[in-house]
């Protein structure tokens, strides 16, 4: 199954923890799992400020530059990842190194 | 009892977990699985008094549960649902059917069912309560009494907790040996805290004694894991106190506790479960040798003090913690005179973790009151009154001030 791995930066972590334990150098990390066949699509994206949304409010449509909300996450990335199950998506998340530079959302599919 | 009850309860007893753990692996849906085990519990009430108790009644029970989950699958008449018709049909045909119950497979099924419910992608609240439902088989009205939440609510959270493990891809399986010491301290965390909500009284008692339960079950389906043992002993331990822990609605300390109300029966499993010889011990194994060596004193006087203090030390090599290093300085004066206990505890004064509890305070009048100093012991339990949080706490501290005063 499918799982969307949504990469944002965590303006509250600790700055200090820089122990990169257990995690891969994001290119390595990229190939082997490209490799495995288990990514399937995934790209850094522009930060928030660059960000365009887009509505529709009765019928008009409505486009603003920024986010929709103020949030204290940013997603700056995200990966498409093909695995078994949750436990599976999990060990590949773990690997990334904005596991600790940031967090990881896994989003399972609708199937 | 009619006989048939009393086989119904025994068979239900033994095999339930089996039936529901199978179940939920062949038709991927929790609640046709819990349904059809409670069904074929109805109809043995009603065919086995008049048709007599079947031979095998687990047999009996686990094919009965089957058929009818299969039924209700075929009943819902869906794609997916055919799909895992199919599914179920030939799970149960390698199974061999209606024959006896293949415990291999069934045996992995139920740790299955275990590690799916204390998986760390549900919230603890979710864990706790699956565990006690699926794994424990209480229903849904017993887990809420035991919460003290309205039923409806504890329904709902049980609903919730299913729902996730579906739509967040939880799976239904054992972890790989390399996840499994970390994914085995999240099923002992559940356990265990399960077992202190009922022992501290937060919630219903009853708690402590299903934690127990399922301790032994967790022993029953791994007993290499030494962690497990050592949470059902330490469970055991504390649990076989509790008519000397509170008498009258008043708390004992254990040193004062009458060890003649200690459960003979319990001290009795808790000691059989030692630590085999040529292990690294885990945190759950300290605390209950822990434990262990003060069940083994006759009284406060003829503990092993010194093993009391080297097994602290050993669990705060493990895991640090400003509590346990407040209980090895108060071990400390016992094994080496009050004087060497409160030094211990002048070097924890500072800790931003133990401000504004009463622990520090009680400890230092403890080891006061046993130097002799008793105005100092006596200044240090008026602290502690003031930051005590329970009436239980606060009536136990002046009634150790009234006998230095």
């Amino acid at each position: 199954m499918k799982f969307l791995m949504l990469v944002s930066l965590d303006p509250t972590r600790d700055q200090s923890d820089e122990d990169l334990t257990g995690t891969l150098e994001v290119e390595d990390w990229v190939t082997k799992y490209d490799d495995a066949g288990v990514r399937l699509l995934g790209s850094q994206v522009r930060m928030a400020e660059d960000a365009t949304s887009v509505t529709r409010r009765q019928g008009k449509l409505l486009v603003t530059d920024g986010p929709f909300a103020e949030s204290r996450e940013w997603i700056v990335g995200f990966d498409v990842l093909e695995c078994s199950d949750l436990d599976e998506a999990i060990k590949v998340a773990a690997e990334h190194p904005m596991a600790v530079g940031g967090r990881l959302e896994l989003r399972p599919f609708v199937e | 009892m009619t006989d048939a009850t009393t086989a119904l309860a025994r068979a239900m007893a033994d095999e339930r977990l089996r039936i529901v753990a199978s179940l939920i692996r062949t038709t991927r849906d929790w609640d046709i699985a819990e349904d059809a085990v409670a069904d074929a519990a109805e109809r043995a009430l009603l065919t086995w008094p008049r048709d007599g108790v079947p031979r095998n009644p687990a047999a009996w029970l686990t094919t009965t549960a089957q058929r009818r989950a299969l039924d209700v699958i075929r009943r819902a008449g869906t794609e997916r649902a055919k799909l895992a018709e199919v599914g179920a049909q030939q799970a149960f045909d390698e199974q061999g059917g209606t024959g006896p119950v293949d415990h291999g497979v069934l045996t992995d099924d139920r740790l299955r069912l275990v590690f799916t419910c204390c998986h760390p992608a549900l919230a603890m609240e979710a864990r706790v309560a699956l565990t006690l439902k699926v794994v424990g088989g209480l229903s849904t009205g017993e887990v809420a009494r035991m919460f003290l939440v309205p039923e409806p609510t504890m329904g709902q959270r049980l609903l919730r907790a299913k729902k996730r493990i579906a739509n967040a891809a939880i799976p239904y399986k054992v972890p790989e040996a390399a996840d499994l010491p970390e994914r085995l301290d999240g099923v002992l965390a559940v356990v265990y805290l399960v077992f202190t909500q009922g022992y501290a009284g937060a919630a219903a008692p009853e708690l402590a004694e299903e934690a127990i339960r399922l301790g032994r079950l967790l022993r029953e389906l791994m007993p290499d894991e030494d962690e497990v043992s050592g949470l059902l002993a330490l469970m055991l331990a504390q649990h076989a106190r509790r008519h000397a822990r509170l008498v009258d609605g008043e708390l004992v300390t254990l040193e004062q506790q009458d060890r003649s109300r200690w459960d003979r029966a319990a001290v009795e499993e808790a000691l059989g479960l030692a630590m085999p010889p040529g292990r690294a011990p885990g945190p759950y194994r300290l605390q209950a040798e822990l434990a262990l060596t003060h069940l083994r004193a006759a009284d406060a006087a003829d503990t092993d003090w010194r093993q009391i203090v080297r097994l602290y030390d050993r669990l705060l090599a493990l895991q640090p913690s400003p509590v346990v290093s407040l209980n090895r300085a108060i071990a400390l004066g016992m094994a080496e005179g009050p004087h060497r206990g409160l030094v211990a505890l002048d070097e924890l004064a500072d800790h931003p973790a133990l401000q504004g509890l009463h622990l520090l305070p009680a400890a230092r009048a403890d080891l006061l009151a046993r130097a002799g100093r008793s105005a100092e012991a006596v200044a240090e339990l008026d602290r502690a009154l003031t930051l005590a949080p329970t009436e239980h706490e606060r009536r136990q501290l002046a009634r150790r001030r009234s006998e230095l005063a």
